[in-house]
């Protein structure tokens, strides 16, 4: 994994590679394993995000009964009114893709964690519905994957990955700044503007606390999934317009972590602090509390 | 960390700590019995006992237990599964201290030959684990290398026995940790490796002297 987006950058001018092909190599030699043999793995990654999209069923409602079916009802209004909702159809897809696949993921069923499971909607809502609108073949796809952890290993070796230690901007930010970088990617932007989008991504959603009601990775996360998504396409057509971070996108991420270690253990994902501490979510919490561990479901 | 850890793992939900690494505690004790297990007493302490049943921890620490791989649909009606397939399973809460972590279990079991297991084991984030004691003793290692544990009597050679027979077999060690209860009392080994220590290896360090027992672990 790389230290810093300098390094990706200067190794992609150096050996004359693109972005995710370096990302790739370096990940090669130091895993020991061939190219072949982790596109492969990168391609039954693409396959599980596609299926964990595709079979999400909208009658399911999670172990909790707190989350299902928001999905379907987006799509149905979309249907319902065409163009006269707020958002371009684009934009309606992303949101619904974010919610089928986060929704699936507080219903047991099969995800990719990216970078983790309470994130797992970002980069497939962004990806998927730009293969849908712009025709990209899988391999494409593949290579965006890597981007994405070439942008997320990055975050991980500076910051980290995880609501417990950085707070929910952690997960879903760091969701949307991979997917962000990728889009750009996709549509041919440089390898400045992949990180200059990862880096406005991350700044739109610094701070964000990690506060599940009842410690469920279901409110808000699953709907935070669609604020990851939504914001990282408009970091992305920022970036492709010639916007660059004022901070350099290595200086975002160290005050990321910054802004992690200050925050409070009441908001690291111990449903203690935000909306897990309002009177609903410990009503909620109460409720479920009287369910027990290992009742029968 | 590497591409994978990032994007990936394919896993059932809803979280990778309190699901997937959940179901990767069952496995690891499942493979630590090298049997089926026909009872499980599930012990679990702090957020696991807290927030597990919303997470599904308890139908993913059945479906470890039964041999569920983390990305299996099945996990949701583990529960269903082991009964079908007769194994009995019962829950209850443990506190096992400060200095372990939030997310852990203690697990009671006994397989289908009679053979009893304990293991202590530990979610320490984005799926990954930590077993921390087995059958009581001290035992610290993440389940993702070759693992020999070894339980001998303290004393001098123990340690140079076992390094000089991997050495033998041209087995590489990635990290070795030694415990013992106190000077001359009983010891244990556990010694993570990046190849696979042969079986016949495996029997010739039971027969050595002063060595109590010997456990393998392997993550294929």
């Amino acid at each position: 994994m790389f230290g810093s987006f300098l390094d990706i950058l200067e190794e992609c001018k150096e050996n004359n590679t693109p972005f995710w092909e370096t990302v790739c190599r370096d990940d090669c030699r130091e895993e020991g394993i061939s190219e072949e043999e982790s596109l492969e793995r990168m391609r039954a990654i693409w396959q599980a995000m596609v299926d964990s999209d595709r079979n999400y069923d909208e009658h399911l409602k999670s172990k909790s009964g707190l989350t299902g079916m928001n999905a379907a009802m987006v799509k149905n209004r979309r249907e319902k009114e065409g163009n006269n909702t707020l958002c371009s159809e684009f934009e309606s897809r992303i949101m619904e893709r974010a919610l089928r696949i986060s929704e699936s993921n507080a219903c047991m069923k099969r995800i990719v964690a990216a970078p983790t499971a309470g994130s797992c909607g970002v980069v497939p809502a962004v990806l998927i519905t730009m293969q849908e609108k712009f025709g990209f073949s899988d391999e494409k796809m593949i290579q965006a994957l890597y981007v994405t952890a070439g942008i997320g290993g990055v975050i991980g070796e500076r910051a980290c990955l995880s609501g417990a230690e950085g707070g929910c901007q952690a997960e879903v930010g760091s969701a949307s700044g991979m997917a962000a970088g990728a889009a750009v990617w996709l549509l041919g932007g440089s390898d400045l503007a992949i990180i200059h989008a990862c880096a406005m991504a991350l700044s739109g959603l610094m701070g964000l606390v990690c506060d599940p009601v009842a410690g469920l990775v279901e409110i808000p996360c699953v709907r935070r999934n669609v604020v990851g998504a939504a914001n990282a396409v408009t970091a992305a057509d920022m970036a492709l317009a010639g916007l660059r971070s004022t901070i350099p996108p290595d200086q975002v991420v160290d005050a990321m972590k910054s802004v992690g270690r200050q925050l409070p253990e009441s908001l690291r994902e111990t449903g203690k602090g935000g909306l897990a501490a309002t009177p609903a979510g410990r009503e909620i919490s109460r409720r479920l509390n009287e369910g027990s561990v290992g009742a029968e479901v | 960390m590497n591409v994978f850890d990032v994007v990936g793992p394919v896993m059932v939900g809803p979280s990778s700590s309190h699901t997937a690494g959940a179901v990767r505690i069952g496995l690891a004790a499942r493979k630590l019995m090298g049997e089926e297990i026909k009872d499980a007493e599930i012990l679990l302490h702090g957020s696991f006992l807290a927030t597990g049943h919303g997470h599904g921890t308890d139908l993913a620490l059945v479906a470890g237990l039964m041999g569920l791989a983390v990305d299996d649909e099945r996990i949701r009606k583990s529960f269903l599964l082991a009964k079908r397939q007769g194994m009995s399973f019962r829950f209850g809460a443990i506190d096992l201290g400060d200095d372990v972590h939030p997310n852990s279990v203690k697990l009671v079991l006994e397989s289908v030959s009679g053979k009893r297991l304990e293991v202590v084991a530990s979610s320490v984030g984005g799926g990954r684990i930590w077993i921390s004691r087995i059958n009581g003793m001290k035992a610290g290692f993440s389940g993702e290398y070759h693992t020999l544990i070894v339980h001998n009597q303290d004393r001098p050679g123990c340690v140079a026995n076992v390094t000089s027979m991997l050495h033998e077999k041209g087995v590489n060690s990635a990290t070795m940790q030694v415990y013992r209860s106190g000077r001359g009392g009983h010891a244990v080994m556990v010694i993570e490796c990046d190849d696979e220590v042969p079986r016949e290896s495996l029997e010739r360090l039971e027969q050595l002297d002063g060595v109590e027992s010997v456990t393998y672990y392997s993550p294929a």
